[in-house]
């Protein structure tokens, strides 16, 4: 089969490789129809997730039609159509009792190695380094998907790929962004990052109640996705974040904090962004952290700052006494994915979200490769590119 | 022989890693000088055989300094004593005037040196437990979401064993508490040996340990509580065994990455996956689930052919 692997930093090729096999009872193999490209697999392109591999498939945003089952996957049958949850979580375990299903205890073979990195193993995810289960992903034409019996979603109508594709990943991830600031009438909730899931944060917020939503970003194409699902923006090469949050907000801050863009923030500062450049490349720190530096600071006393663009080791000059001294509260997680399908499927099915809004790029899984350099230096308007491998 | 007599032994081997640590690094850095010094710099291969030589100190010392344990170890030093005086005599015997003198000093060093590796290995002989008891001791501990006479149960039927511990090929139950046990040893050699069950208490405590004869003595117990507040069942683990290719062979095994601590863990790790969702948890970069090993040499993430 074809399969977009991982060739090194900045470099992916659509290469031949073997087709998957059923390793395990509970496994199944399913025939991929669309695959998305994440932010989250940038932060793999650009290199700065340790534990990579030349090789390895990349992906973890796919759905498709089931073509082989194990035999102890009852629950789905040859031609099901299913969307796969990127956290791998067998159901059974203390955490996926709790709903933590990205903290499963029992998907990631290589959890010693996590374990020396961040103390304890978090759960296996397709395609998404070693230290994280060495999975091959999603962006192929065939994904083997452990625990198929638990995880994937069955889609029975004829909702095209595009409404429920991101069920895998982002539609849920916004989602919990927005649900982890525990929203009350009245609230303003600021969004750092205008991307897929800081667009799909946004949405969300509102239908859980916000007063405001305010986006933050410096892609006036991103931003104006974000305006259509009801946001206000603010470009921050324009204004000064922390001032123009203090008075949109009579001088409150805002009540929650999104931070939605992660570990390879962009700083306007120059200077700045230099220095955090130089620590990464030498390995002082491994992540940049101005959105949540800055997210931290603008919150209100007594406010939550909800943080779901991805980290992967260890931040500098994290404003520690700003955070302690004003009773903030942070919350922190790769998505639960599983937690949300079944309510958001639902919503989708009631026209509450279409979430087909934020697409801009569908390419052949060939023309990956392109769609890596495009997603990630944000030419051609690009906002969210989704593969067709067939 | 006391339990802190064992530790000086221990402090004399480490003294000696440090000592073949220096001399390999001087051999390696100055060959000619040392050889100057030891009489034999007429020879034209005089330098890579000091250097070879360095190289060998070098693992002496990694052998001994990288052990818990380094008494046992000093063996090899007296292995590598042998080595050079047997260099020696025979660079000895076709030498004349001051360069014999010379070679006859470095002799005599490295006599003094072998009598003191020699009083340290014997003294590890006679440290306590280094004979009768199986010397290596592994600790390991878990927790199972399933309630524990379900844990206990699975645990208490051997033949179940190897589905989580990777070494083992296959365990069979005899009548009478005991059992026939099958492993691949290091190298791919395989070990069998038969085990009696010596303690047993329901939904609590397994120990077994092997019967006199075994090629490799072991024994272990597993203990059983509930963890609390509903959490399932807390899983504790000790191994004691004598490694096959004893100390020496142990220390090789960690060099190339084998860590026997984390192979318990690991058996614990896929334990637990079996209790819980009732397999091995595979990916591409680790087809044969989790082992230590495997994590060191991932395959990429693409499926296996
Ligand atoms: N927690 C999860 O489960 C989960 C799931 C999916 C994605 N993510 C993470 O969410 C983050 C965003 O994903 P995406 O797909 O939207 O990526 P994206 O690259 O499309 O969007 C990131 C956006 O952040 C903006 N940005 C950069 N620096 C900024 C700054 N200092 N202030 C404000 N905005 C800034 C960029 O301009 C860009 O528009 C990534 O870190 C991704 O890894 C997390
Ligand atoms: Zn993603
Ligand atoms: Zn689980």
């Amino acid at each position: 089969m074809k399969a977009n692997c991982w060739m090194g930093r900045n470099t992916v090729e659509v290469r031949e490789v073997p087709d998957p096999r059923i390793l395990n009872p509970r496994d199944a193999i399913v025939r991929i129809t669309s695959s998305a490209i994440c932010g989250s697999d940038l932060h793999l392109y650009d290199g700065y997730v340790p534990t990579m591999k030349k090789g390895d498939i990349l992906g973890h945003e796919f759905m498709g039609e089931v073509v082989e089952v194990g035999p102890r996957v009852s629950t789905l049958r040859v031609g099901d159509r299913v969307v796969v949850p990127f956290p791998i979580a067998c159901g059974s375990c203390l955490a996926c009792e709790h709903e933590m299903y990205s903290l499963c205890e029992n998907s990631n073979p290589n959890a010693g190695m996590a374990e020396k990195l961040m103390g304890h193993a978090p759960a296996g995810i397709f395609g998404y380094s070693h230290m994280l289960g060495g999975y091959a992903g999603g962006q192929a034409q065939y994904a083997r998907v452990p625990f198929a019996d638990f995880g994937p979603i069955k889609i029975e109508d004829d909702l095209p790929d595009e409404q429920v594709l991101f069920l895998s990943d982002i539609l849920p991830t916004g989602w919990m962004g927005a649900e982890m600031c525990d929203i009350k009438p009245g609230d303003i909730i600021a969004i750092w990052g205008a991307g897929p899931v800081g667009q799909f944060a946004a949405a969300s917020a509102y239908l859980m109640g916000a007063e405001r939503v305010i986006c933050i970003d410096r892609f006036p194409y991103r931003l104006e996705i974000a305006a259509c699902a009801g946001a206000e923006t603010l470009n921050y090469e324009e204004v000064d974040i922390l001032d123009a949050l203090r008075d949109m907000t009579a001088g409150r801050g805002p009540d929650a904090c999104i931070d939605a863009v992660g570990m390879e923030a962009h700083c306007p500062v120059p200077a700045m962004q230099a220095y955090d450049r130089a620590k990464q490349a030498t390995r002082l720190e491994t992540d940049r952290p101005y959105a949540l530096r800055e997210a931290i600071l603008a919150c209100r006393n007594g406010g939550t700052v909800s943080v779901i663009g991805v980290y992967g080791g260890l931040v500098d000059k994290f404003p520690m006494g700003s955070f302690m001294n004003r009773s903030l509260t942070m919350k922190t997680g790769q998505c639960h994915v599983q937690r949300y399908m079944e309510p958001l499927l639902k919503r989708i099915r009631n026209n509450e979200i279409d979430p087909s809004f934020i697409i801009t790029h569908h390419l052949r899984l060939e023309d990956a490769p392109r769609g890596y350099e495009m997603f990630k230096h944000k030419e051609n308007d690009c906002n969210k590119v989704v593969l067709k491998p067939w | 022989m006391s339990e802190a007599n064992g530790h000086k032994t221990d402090r004399l081997a480490c003294g000696l890693g440090w000592a073949s640590l220096g001399l390999g690094a001087v051999q390696l850095a100055a060959p000619g000088a040392v050889s100057r010094f030891s009489g034999i710099d007429d020879s034209a291969w005089s330098r890579v055989v000091v250097r070879l030589v360095g190289i060998r100190e070098l693992f002496h010392a990694a052998v001994l300094l990288g052990s818990r344990r380094p008494a046992p170890m000093v063996w090899t030093r007296v292995a590598g004593d042998a080595m050079d005086m047997e260099l020696l005599r025979r660079a000895m015997s076709h030498r004349e005037g001051a360069r014999r003198r010379r070679v006859m000093a470095a002799s005599a060093a490295v006599a003094g040196v072998a009598a003191a590796d020699l009083y340290t290995a014997v003294r590890a002989n006679r440290m306590p437990g280094a004979r009768t008891e199986p010397t290596t001791s592994l600790r390991a501990a878990i927790t199972v979401n399933r309630p524990r006479n379900e844990v206990y149960r699975f645990w208490h039927d051997f033949e179940n064993l190897p589905r989580f511990m990777a070494h083992l090929e296959s365990v069979e139950t005899i009548a009478g508490g005991y059992s026939h046990w099958k492993a691949k040893g290091p190298w791919k050699k395989a070990v069998e040996w038969d085990a009696e069950i010596i303690e047993e208490l329901s939904d609590e405590v397994i120990a077994w340990r092997s019967v006199r004869d075994a090629t490799v003595r072991n024994s272990g117990v597993v203990r059983f509580t509930d963890a609390p507040g509903g959490r399932g069942t807390e899983v504790r683990v000790e191994i004691h065994y004598d490694p096959p290719a004893g100390k020496v062979g142990l220390a090789f095994a960690r060099l190339l990455g084998e860590h026997p601590e984390q192979q318990v863990s690991d058996d614990l790790r896929r334990f637990k996956q079996v209790m819980e969702t009732g397999e091995v948890a595979r990916s591409e970069g680790s087809p044969e689930g989790t082992r230590a090993m495997r994590q060191v040499f991932q395959h990429a993430a693409q499926p296996v052919r």
